[in-house]
């Protein structure tokens, strides 16, 4: 048993690999919570997408090299993130319409940008779903940094982002300067969604944001439980997902995602089911 | 850390200046008051003023531009004209004005408990970058003493009864020391125990000298329960006693066809807001 558990460690790319899942896991759980309470996950999703652009220039001004490419999705996702914001403030078309067109359009520009080169379909693989067992020293250096920056603001801003997501109003009448919060929170998000790119990639990103966070809000009713689940839910379909990955020889991205998943279906299905054994009894 | 502390300061630049108040001036001061969208006038030439401790009934037809009052004094909506003052001020810089949000455009399933809740109004008091204190969270327990909800601070929001949910945010309103507090249809799903239990905490405020602005629906308690009534319908119709205010030719200049007019036994009318409770359908 313990031979089964070890053995895949043994790798040191096996444990990059699965420390950085893990870290990833947490920060997106955490700051997943707002994106699932505000209901962004369409947001988080498209603002994935959108990096691609970013991460194709990038990769042919670099001619392959992966170092800068993390900037370089830093600085698209920052950008987008921040653009969508003001798009949808300004044009007279619903938000998600918004969001459709212009993050559809980055994507598509990414992948043109991309079908450019020679190697394309393996290097796009790795863009859209990530590449785990390839982080390096230095990506776990960027994904502590950046992931525990992440962190940080969000417990700074613990209880304005918590009005926020309750009542805009009341953060209105409180004199919350509610402009610079909603933008934090979005550059947050760009972030997360930059530190989680090799990991699980641009397409299967939102399963992060959103799936630990939403198990976690099934179980408790406070906001700081919902996080800590939350995170625990993710660090362990992390690890999980990589054994799996490591056993069956399935991509590592999808097989957290995967987990992930599970988890939540078998949450769903024993609270539901709780639910209704208890307007029964009633 | 001084630099952090720009940041923490209430009183200081990011977050906006809370005025001072100035005594001698009402509570409320409304001058010539226009709102406009881009579909008409939400609000024409309102002018009222409203004195310390008073409780004013607001009440007027589906889309009479209730809740655009509310918001514009509650510093949340720029009017398109005209003067709001608070305290002598300017709305937008006061954190003393409460605004109680109609029960339906409440997430009941956020995760948060009542004192959660409650705690959200010290936020202002607090500033950025700080966390509750001892002294806070005393202060959350007041007020859910006042309100008589002290056993259910541990509850989920959800948990709470329609009349609960009510006197939650009231506690809110209290937490922030809100000497203005802005309640938009409070009493719609309640039963009338529900209603009295709201109202006498509505009369341990106005012992208090908190101010309280009230939207609804029901003529008959907006007579009863206020100090004074205002009838609305994007324009001032009147504002006063019930008996001067709710009177025939004003009423059916507010609802118009909307209004029911019963002949009742002793010759008095009995009057009735024909229109649905689902609150007013501004767009703001």
């Amino acid at each position: 048993m313990f031979d089964v558990l070890l053995q895949p460690l043994q790798y040191p790319f096996m444990l990059r690999g699965m420390t950085a899942a893990v870290l990833v896991g947490i920060v997106c759980a955490v700051l997943g919570a707002y994106v699932v309470l505000r209901g962004m996950a369409f947001f988080g999703d498209a603002l994935a997408h959108a990096i691609l652009p970013g991460l194709a220039v990038g990769y042919l001004v670099g001619g392959g090299a992966r170092e800068p490419l993390f900037w370089w999705a830093m600085g698209t996702a920052v950008v987008s993130s921040l653009g969508i914001g003001a798009v949808s403030r300004t044009a007279r078309i619903k938000e998600d319409t918004a969001i459709g067109i212009i993050f559809a359009g980055m994507f598509a520009l990414g992948i043109a940008l991309i079908s450019s080169v020679r190697s394309y379909t393996v290097d796009l693989a790795h863009f859209l779903f990530g590449d785990v067992l390839g982080v390096g020293i230095q990506d776990l250096l960027l994904t502590a940094i950046f992931g525990g920056l992440v962190l940080i603001v969000v417990f700074l801003f613990y209880k304005e982002f918590m009005i926020l997501a309750f009542d805009p109003v009341l953060a209105a009448t409180l004199r919350l300067p509610v402009r610079l919060l909603d933008n934090i929170l979005i550059v947050l998000i760009a972030v997360a969604i930059v530190v989680s790119l090799q990991t699980v990639g641009v397409a299967l990103m939102v399963a992060m944001l959103v799936t630990p966070a939403a198990t976690a809000y099934l179980l408790t009713r406070r906001l700081w439980k919902m996080m800590g689940l939350a995170a625990a839910i993710a660090g362990v379909s992390a690890v999980t997902g990589l054994y799996l990955s490591y056993y069956f020889n399935v991509a590592s991205g999808a097989a957290i995602v995967l987990t992930c998943t599970a988890v939540f279906v078998v949450v769903w299905a024993i609270t539901s089911l709780n639910r209704r054994l208890r307007a029964v009894a009633r | 850390m001084a630099f952090l502390d720009r940041f923490r300061n209430p009183n200081l630049t990011f977050l906006a200046h809370p005025h001072p108040h100035s005594p001698d001036k009402p509570i409320l001061k409304v001058e010539g008051l226009t709102v406009e969208y881009d579909s008409g006038a939400a609000l024409d030439d309102l002018t009222f003023d409203l004195q310390r401790g008073e409780r004013l009934a607001v009440v007027g037809p589906n889309g009479a531009g209730k809740s655009t009052l509310f918001k514009v004094i509650a510093g949340v909506l720029r009017p398109s004209r005209g003067l709001v003052e608070v305290a002598g001020h300017e709305p937008g810089g006061h954190i003393c004005i409460a605004y109680v949000p109609q029960r339906t455009q409440v997430d009941w399933s956020f995760p948060a408990t009542v004192a959660d809740v409650v705690m959200m109004g010290r936020s202002g008091k607090l500033g950025l970058l700080r966390w509750p204190t001892h002294r806070d969270w005393q202060l959350v327990r007041q007020a859910l003493d006042t309100v008589r909800l002290h056993d259910l601070a541990d509850r989920q929001i959800q948990q709470l009864s329609g009349g609960q949910q009510q006197r939650m945010f009231i506690a809110r309103a209290l937490a922030q020391e809100a000497e203005l507090i802005l309640m938009d249809e409070p009493l719609t799903g309640l039963d009338s125990r529900a209603q009295d239990e709201l109202f006498s905490v509505l009369e341990l405020l106005h012992s208090q000298g908190v101010t309280v602005m009230v939207a609804l629906h029901d003529l008959k308690i907006a007579g009863e329960r206020f100090d004074r009534v205002m009838l609305l319908n994007r324009r001032l119709v009147g504002i006063g006693d019930a008996e001067t205010v709710l009177n025939p030719a004003h009423l059916v200049d507010a609802y118009g066809s909307h209004l029911r007019l019963l002949p009742g036994v002793d010759g008095t009318l009995a009057l009735g807001d024909s229109c649905c409770d689902d609150g007013d359908h501004d767009h703001v």
